[in-house]
């Protein structure tokens, strides 16, 4: 098959049949790619993955478009991003005009009155998850409590948290390593 | 323009929400509920909700949404684009690079910072969707009953929704 026509195939699956948010999409990409095709090596793709993190926007676009470009170049990254946007664009398009027929049937508006609430106890739970894997120094806590605050209660614009945090994380490593002498 | 809004709101989310997933929620949750009025504090939940339950990153979900509801299927092309474009750009131009040097210090660096930053922003996330979504009694109980059915039942996020929603059902017509 056709390389163009076999990543799209692949990252269009991937986009279809993971349901519940990027993350998820994640170890499908790794069964498709790593272990099904082994276009990629299982460490190749590690490393990918920790640099799509730590680019902005969407973990499962990043990586897709990711692989993409390291199969088959720049029209293998967007024929890999286009295979991952398709499916969802589609779906949600549906949803939407859905949406907007049945928002007025009082069992649906009852429905979202009840998801809602579990929503926030979804991401109360990742929250928590994160929370405990991550190491409680000093610089973590500061830095997790300002921006919760920044945000929740200075009403500072998310960008402006995320600029500064950064900075702050920059300016403490290379002041931690200045003190121990480590370059 | 109006496009030309829709998509430079889904190009700076796209461009400036790190660590994915929920931690994007108060950038989105800003552009499109406070600074554009494109949805209201309970649309915003919703289209979380609709994103647990169907494919696709939240971040594309809600452009898509938010796009087709303003400015119908263009208005949705144009938002998705908004929102992947840089992704594509720096993968196709940096990512090599990055490969390469992501053990440097100025990355590590900038990254100490941000991954702490990125629990808060999740929880003020949290708070904000409280905040919409706790109003009353009944739905304060859905969120703690769903609390400890997560906690003790590991049960799979879409589970969780379809029964919150019938719990909502049943609970607001007795």
């Amino acid at each position: 098959m056709n390389i163009y026509l076999k990543l799209f195939v692949i990252f269009f699956r991937v986009g279809a049949f993971t349901f519940g948010g990027g993350y998820a999409m994640i170890p499908i990409i790794q069964k498709e790619i790593v272990e099904n095709t082994e276009l990629i090596s299982e460490k190749e793709f590690l490393d990918l993955i920790v640099v799509c993190q730590s680019l902005p926007g969407a973990l499962a676009v990043n990586t897709s478009t990711f692989i993409g470009y390291k199969i088959a170049g720049v029209l293998g990254a967007f024929i890999a991003l286009i295979g991952t946007v398709l499916p969802s664009l589609v779906f949600i398009i549906l949803i939407a005009i859905f949406y907007n027929r049945i928002s007025d049937i009082k069992e649906i508006q009852l429905f979202f009155k009840g998801v809602r609430p579990a929503i926030v106890s979804l991401i109360f739970i990742s929250v928590l998850k994160l929370g405990k894997n991550m190491r409680r120094s000093n610089f973590n806590i500061i830095i997790g409590l300002a921006a919760f605050f920044a945000i929740t209660f200075l009403n500072i614009h998310p960008i402006v948290v995320v600029v500064f945090c950064g900075t702050a994380g920059y300016i403490y490593v290379k002041r931690r390593q200045k003190h121990y002498g480590v370059r | 323009m109006v496009y030309v809004k829709l998509f430079l709101a889904f190009l700076k989310i796209g461009a400036f929400s790190f660590g994915g997933g929920y931690a994007m929620l108060p950038l989105i949750e800003q552009e499109i509920v406070y600074i554009n009025n494109w949805l209201s504090a309970y649309e915003f939940v919703d289209i979380i909700a609709i994103s647990q339950m169907s494919p696709g990153p939240i971040a594309i979900n809600a452009a898509t949404f938010v796009g087709f509801k303003h400015l119908d299927v263009l208005g949705a092309v144009v938002a998705t684009i908004g929102v992947v474009l840089v992704s594509f750009l720096l993968v196709t131009s940096l990512a090599q690079i990055l490969l390469k040097y992501y053990k440097s210090p100025v990355v590590n660096g900038v990254f100490t910072g941000l991954r702490p930053a990125v629990i808060g922003l999740m929880a003020a996330a949290c708070v904000s969707l409280f905040r919409t979504s706790v109003e009353d009694f009944k739905s304060l109980i859905i969120c703690i009953a769903v609390l400890v059915i997560i906690h003790k039942t590991r049960t799979h996020p879409i589970l969780i929704i379809l029964l919150s929603g019938i719990m909502g059902i049943v609970v607001y017509t007795i």
